[in-house]
């Protein structure tokens, strides 16, 4: 006990001098004092050993492996000994006839994807949140949040089995009289099918922290408003939004740290040899030239490009919003 | 207080609104169960839209005789079950420690992690990673590689953190370790976070294809969902029906009624275990919320 109350005291009556000379003694005892924590709390640190590890190969490993982009990465020799050829893999990349193809594929989904499925979580939140029927409410809920956990290939599936010429879609075309699409391999059609059923299958799940942020908002401000006659919609205006901005903030710049980052898994299964000039993106690339092609050093440059295109952008947003509202990431 | 003409006005849309809303989420997947109920004759030339027209289970009969299915869908509860285990595992022993305030250097180890999140390697050098280690084909890459989720690891520590620090302290004076405070005081008091925790990951092994696609070449080993995008996308239904002595028109029908009844047996544990799990799972995200 004495020991613990020790440094308390010393706190509270240190004056700047003493702080500046204890600061010199926790040094000297630093590597005593971790020492000591281990001998005492080794299982913690015990525990520990295996994520570590896991970080360390899974995660840390591949970082190091990276340098294969720089490199002509020959597999007898493995990653260490081939030799470099500096931004050769990158400057083929840049030069090549699908680089632009593959830059406004890769662009023009993830922002459509943000401009479109961003925005509709928080109008789903705001109105669900004016639903005073809570089963009524619980009842939306159930039916939007279930798409969350179907997997992609079935959601693929079910857009292939909806939109082929003779499918339901097209079956309600034909009844208004128009004629039938071939939605999948239309080239044209290939982003607002993808965005759209994005989102659908993610907008229920992307409200829940919207409703979670609303949830705390303090009800006298509502009470305050009303009694100065402000409107429901002037109340989610000027109260409802502004509280959960922080929130807002913080999923758009995670967002926008992903715009480049399309993902590969629902973009590959609608991909097909038709659609291939709107539908191919950086990542399915990747799959193609690395693991299909196996030129691993190439398509590790190309790699490399996307997430440090990804990282710059990550950062770039977060600083903005730490400008202009105070909210940010770090 | 009152509500004005407009304030009403307002809630009648929202309703409606809402109500659109859940019918558009809705309706596919109840058209979906009624396909494969149906005969598909009517749900080809559109005169099935919503109740099953002609009832039968024959698609379902063909889905249960198929070798491939079956052995997918054996496969998934394999690498469900055992990777939600080391998941989960991991999980706890990321998260312990790092909810304890005598932990040193728990900063650096967080940052550690969380870096991994917004920096990685990308697809080929884990790729060569993966090949080098001698996982490509075997039971393990469909666990070992994804064995925790930084994210996850977050929740869970979040959940520990709240755990009333009192309760540890008498335990210590009783004499209990940091193993026998875990086992005894933290994971008694865990199980909601723990259900939130093997639904997410049990979830995501039972959707994912990504890497079964890319480390696995076996079909014996494959997972139900490299089944289904053989079956649903690639079109390769041919040798499933072949058998039979149907006419050409007979075997398209049979094999459009089989991918109904496909999709809806590829998320029949889901479908039967969703209504059960939602209050756990909404509570899931919202741990994750509070502290981000």
């Amino acid at each position: 006990m004495t020991l613990a109350n020790k440094p308390t005291l010393e706190e509270s009556s240190a004056k700047e001098t003493k702080i500046s000379n204890k600061k010199q003694r926790e040094k000297k005892n630093h590597w005593a004092e971790w020492k000591k924590s281990l001998r005492k709390n080794w299982e913690l640190y015990l525990l520990l050993v295996p994520v570590i590890l896991y970080f360390v190969v899974f995660h840390y490993y591949p970082l190091y492996g990276l340098q294969i982009a720089f490199k002509d990465f020959i597999a007898t020799k493995g990653i260490a000994d081939s030799p470099w050829v500096g931004f050769k893999h990158f400057e083929r990349f840049f030069d090549s006839y699908y680089f632009w193809r593959l830059i406004k594929n890769t662009v023009g989904i993830g922002v459509f994807t943000l401009l479109v499925a961003f925005p509709v979580p928080i109008i789903i939140a705001l109105l669900l949140n004016e639903v005073k029927s809570l089963r009524y409410k619980k009842f939306v809920q159930t039916v939007i949040y279930a798409p969350h956990f179907l997997s992609t290939v079935v959601v693929v599936g079910m857009l292939l089995l909806f939109l082929k010429p003779d499918g339901m879609i097209n079956q309600v075309i034909m009844l208004f009289g128009g004629n039938p699409i071939d939605f999948i391999t239309e080239p044209a059609w290939f982003k607002s099918i993808y965005v759209l059923s994005d989102v659908w299958q993610t907008m229920g799940w992307s409200s829940i922290i919207y409703i979670a942020a609303l949830a705390a908002v303090d009800p006298a401000q509502h009470e305050a408003a009303m009694i100065d006659g402000a409107s429901k919609f002037k109340r989610i205006i000027h109260i409802n939004i502004p509280a959960i901005m922080p929130t807002i903030v913080i999923l758009f710049i995670l967002n926008m740290g992903s715009v480049m980052a399309v993902g590969f898994e629902k973009v590959f299964l609608m991909q097909n040899d038709l659609n291939i000039s709107t539908s191919d993106v950086i990542s399915t690339f990747v799959y193609r030239s690395g693991i299909l092609e196996a030129q691993y050093s190439f398509s590790a440059a190309v790699g490399l490009f996307n997430s440090i295109i990804n990282f710059v952008l990550l950062i770039m947003v977060n600083k903005i919003a730490k400008k202009v509202s105070d909210t940010s990431l770090w | 207080m009152k509500e004005t003409r407009g304030d009403r006005a307002f809630t009648v849309f929202n309703y409606i609104f809402l109500a659109i809303v859940a019918l558009v989420v809705l309706y596919p997947l109840i058209f979906v169960l009624s396909a494969s109920l149906s005969n598909p004759e009517y749900v080809l030339s559109g005169d099935m839209w919503l109740w099953p027209k002609e009832f039968t289970v024959e698609a379902y009969e063909k889905v249960f005789q198929n070798k491939d299915i079956i052995n997918g869908f054996i496969n998934t509860l394999k690498y469900t079950f055992f990777g939600t285990l080391l998941n989960i595992v991991m999980t706890i022993c990321a998260a312990y420690p790092l909810s304890r305030r005598e932990l040193k250097g728990k900063g650096v180890i967080m940052a550690f992690m969380v870096f991994t999140m917004f920096f990685s390697g990308g697809l080929i050098p884990t790729y060569l990673l993966i090949r080098d280690l001698g996982m490509i084909n075997t039971f393990w890459v469909m666990i070992i590689p994804n064995a925790v989720a930084v994210w996850n690891i977050i929740i869970m520590r979040t959940f520990f953190q709240s755990i009333p620090h009192e309760l540890e302290e008498s335990a210590t004076i009783d004499g209990a370790g940091h193993f026998r405070i875990l086992w005894s005081v933290v994971l008694p008091l865990s199980m909601p976070v723990m259900a939130v925790m093997v639904l997410f990951y049990a979830v995501g092994h039972w959707n994912s294809y990504f890497q079964a696609l890319i480390y696995l070449q076996d079909q014996s080993k494959f997972p139900l969902q490299l089944i289904l995008r053989q079956i649903l996308i690639q079109g390769q239904v041919d040798d499933m029906i072949k058998s039979t002595s149907e006419s050409l028109l007979s075997q398209k029908l049979s094999i459009e009624g089989l991918k109904y009844a496909v999709l809806i047996v590829a998320n029949l544990p889901m479908l039967m275990l969703y209504p059960f799990l939602q209050k756990y799972f909404v509570k899931g995200v919202m741990i994750g919320s509070l502290k981000g």
